[in-house]
């Protein structure tokens, strides 16, 4: 029996388990619209305020999930609406499908209504892409682009598809791909480079690691936490790698990067062995890369061939999913501890704690600062929570100071540093994670970027919890602008609207607390309650985000102040 | 001052009608200009080859390599310096056919330089020089 290649698009999301889908529909992709039509008891539709919205939804709901988030489109401007999502999801690694509706087959390339050429537009951006022009094709690449979105280092991929193919009647049969000739997504592990690697841990007095989000994209928390309690080694992570160790882990010494902990980072260029574990040592990590570690020998576990030497130069690559490597370097290793190596990261702690720590969390001044707001849900929810941050200084607080005791905890845009990203991120999150709580973190800059999306919140009633921490600037802009640029706060000062009252136009109860006292009683009240919650908190206007790491320096350099 | 010479990229890969995108894209990405790029099938079946010289240091070549391969379609990627190649061009010169009665220096170069005629009209004859570019250009 043929069904149109509209409906084939929806057999294929069911036959790959996709039961929820983001998007906003429009011409071009109308067939498949009618064709879902039938299909609303099995695929859950949400319906987004903006194209960019279902990107970040759909991100938020892989990376709390674990599952593939997938998102469709109209043509044109619904697809370009898309990109910045995407460039996310490819350089955060989040597997991702976009469908985009085309033009029908015979106008390509005639400038018709609403035509562009997403794939070109795409391609920098996706880890792969393709145009449909025939119904005939859709099941086979339709599983291709499932299977290539999470398999290996995972990302996002875009399937366009042309209006007349949708029409057009097929038959269909699916196979899921598990491999294609071209493509190998799990290089072959060498048991040699292991043997390497584990001898370097061997016999390292200073051994250090740093993980990053291969670690819980390859699920592999659990064997993780195994080699270093192992092995003893001092481990910090990066923004993406955390909440794949529970905070309050012994081994856990902190986050590297610009505004990571100060241990970590100084200690980087002092460890005799640095050990990288689904990592890329982003610039925002490494700092001055001329100054970085170049006293040690470093190991890199990675999944992803194109990233070893890419920035720093390694003495070992230990090349494989997480997956498969961690367990065959448990067996080689040798038992350890590090008391007094450890010891140093909690003497540089305690210069943090006293110097930035102390101030952030219990500070004496009367503005609330965005650290005690962290602290405080800390407090209530007891490290339980989801934490979906934005982009800006509430993020570096955020990441600096929640804790986390499950993996999948800490959602935030990464590598492209999206503002925006958060508040549709939250509501995906929570829909890939019904049962835990989640909270968006949120600067008022970022807020007005996607604030379009309390329309979704209230229209679906799912219950995220926002807090936005507003000091009406462009806060980390503006920190750089005083600490570099003499102080010009050029074109970062905001004049806010009433965020409440918007909040309470979508039906969302929401307070305002400018005051300590009423601080904590209303995050309780906030986590409470059953029902989305908008919070906005006002802390300092000019509070800056310490320790730091100014461009362009080195590791050893950080700013306490 | 890093050191840049020419590489030569060959690329094995299935076709698609936007791989040629994608690979150029990653040399734009980095700034960096194609000197030429050609495209043809392989001598395996279904397999394309795609050979690309661009004017870069060794850092680069290899990690430029290592992120090609990693496209969905490549099968395989490659890069030679021009020690490591061997260049020859295929060159087709246009003539008026007047000349080569008229101008006898013409015959002769045709001559010594091992060059093929390989058409003839009332207004016009093509000869053909494969070799070395070098000595390709001493046939001006
Ligand atoms: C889409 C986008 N545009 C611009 C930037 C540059 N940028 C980085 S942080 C920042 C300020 C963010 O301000 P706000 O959301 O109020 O958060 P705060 O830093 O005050 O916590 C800006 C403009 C960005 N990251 N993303």
């Amino acid at each position: 029996m043929k069904i149109s290649g509209s409906e084939a698009i929806i057999k294929c999301l069911i036959e790959e388990n996709v039961d929820l889908i983001y998007g906003y529909p429009g011409g071009a992709i109308m067939p498949f619209y009618d064709s879902l039509y039938n299909f609303q008891d099995q695929i859950n539709h949400i319906l987004v305020r903006h194209e960019q919205g279902a990107t970040h939804a759909a991100q938020g709901y892989a990376r709390s999930s674990g599952k593939i988030g997938v998102v469709v489109a109209t043509s044109g401007p619904g697809a370009t609406n898309l990109v910045t999502g995407i460039a996310d999801a490819q350089i955060d690694s989040t597997p991702m499908v976009c469908i985009t509706g085309q033009v029908s087959s015979n106008l390509l390339g005639t400038d018709a209504f609403q035509e562009t050429d997403i794939i070109g537009i795409t391609t920098p951006v996706t880890k792969w892409n393709y145009q449909i022009t025939k119904a005939s094709e859709i099941p086979e690449i339709l599983s291709k682009a499932f299977f290539i979105a999470r398999s290996g280092r995972p990302g996002p991929v875009l399937i366009d598809i042309t209006k007349d193919a949708q029409f057009e009647m097929t038959d269909f049969k699916y196979k899921k791909h598990k491999k294609l000739k071209s493509y190998n997504p799990e290089p072959k592990i060498s048991k040699s480079k292991i043997k390497d690697a584990a001898e370097l841990i061997n016999k390292a007095k200073k051994p250090f690691i740093i993980f990053g989000q291969g670690v819980i994209l390859s699920n592999s928390e659990k064997e993780f936490i195994k080699l270093i309690e192992k092995t003893g080694i001092p481990s910090a992570w990066t923004i993406l790698g955390l909440s794949a160790v529970s905070t309050d882990h012994y081994l856990n010494v902190g986050m590297v990067g610009m505004h990571g902990n100060y241990g970590p980072n100084v200690l980087t260029n002092k460890c005799d062995l640095l050990i990288a574990v689904g990592m890329r040592f982003d610039d925002r990590v490494t700092g001055n890369l001329n100054k970085y570690a170049k006293q040690a020998k470093i190991i890199h576990l990675e999944i992803d061939p194109a990233e070893i030497n890419k920035n720093v130069k390694v003495d070992v690559a230990v090349l494989g999913n997480l997956k498969n490597t961690l367990p065959l370097l448990i067996q080689e290793v040798k038992t350890n501890k590090h008391g007094n190596w450890l010891k140093k990261f909690r003497e540089y702690n305690s210069i943090e704690y006293n110097k930035v720590i102390k101030k952030d969390l219990f500070p004496t001044k009367d503005k609330i600062t965005m650290g005690e707001v962290i602290h405080q849900i800390n407090e209530v929810t007891n490290g339980n929570a989801i934490i979906v941050s934005d982009v800006g200084q509430h993020q570096m607080i955020a990441c600096r100071y929640a804790k986390f005791n499950e993996t999948k905890s800490n959602i935030t845009s990464g590598g492209l540093g999206t503002m925006g990203f958060a508040l549709p991120a939250a509501i995906g999150a929570k829909m890939g994670a019904p049962k835990r709580e989640v909270i968006a973190i949120i600067g008022d800059g970022g807020f007005q970027m996607t604030i379009q999306e309390l329309g979704t919140i209230f229209q679906t009633g799912v219950p995220v919890k926002i807090v936005v921490l507003n000091n009406d600037f462009l806060g980390m802009v503006r920190q750089w602008q005083q600490l570099f640029f003499d102080k010009r706060y050029s074109s970062t000062e905001m004049v806010n609207p009433d965020f409440v009252a918007i909040a309470k136009g979508y039906h969302i109860e929401s307070e305002k607390i400018s005051k300590r006292e009423n601080l904590k009683q209303s995050i309780k009240k906030m986590i409470d309650s059953p029902k989305p919650f908008f919070m906005e908190v006002v802390v300092g206007k000019e509070d800056n985000v310490f320790p730091m790491i100014p461009t362009g320096e080195s590791v050893s350099n950080m700013r306490l102040s | 001052m890093i050191k840049k010479e020419n590489y030569t990229v060959s690329i094995y890969a299935e076709n698609n009608i936007g791989l040629l995108n994608r690979i150029s894209a990653i040399f734009l990405k980095r700034h960096i200009s194609i000197d030429s790029i050609n495209s043809s099938p392989s001598e395996l079946d279904q397999v394309y080859r795609f050979v690309i010289v661009v004017c870069v240091s060794k850092k680069d070549i290899e990690k430029i390599i290592t992120q090609i391969e990693k496209q969905i379609e490549v099968i395989a990627a490659f890069f030679h310096t021009d020690q490591e190649t061997i260049f020859q061009e295929s060159a087709l010169y246009k003539v008026k056919s007047k000349s080569l009665f008229e101008e006898r220096h013409i015959q002769n170069i045709i001559k010594n330089s091992h060059a093929k005629i390989v058409t003839v009209s009332p207004e016009f004859f093509v000869i053909e020089k494969t070799g070395f570019r070098r000595r390709n250009r001493k046939v001006i």
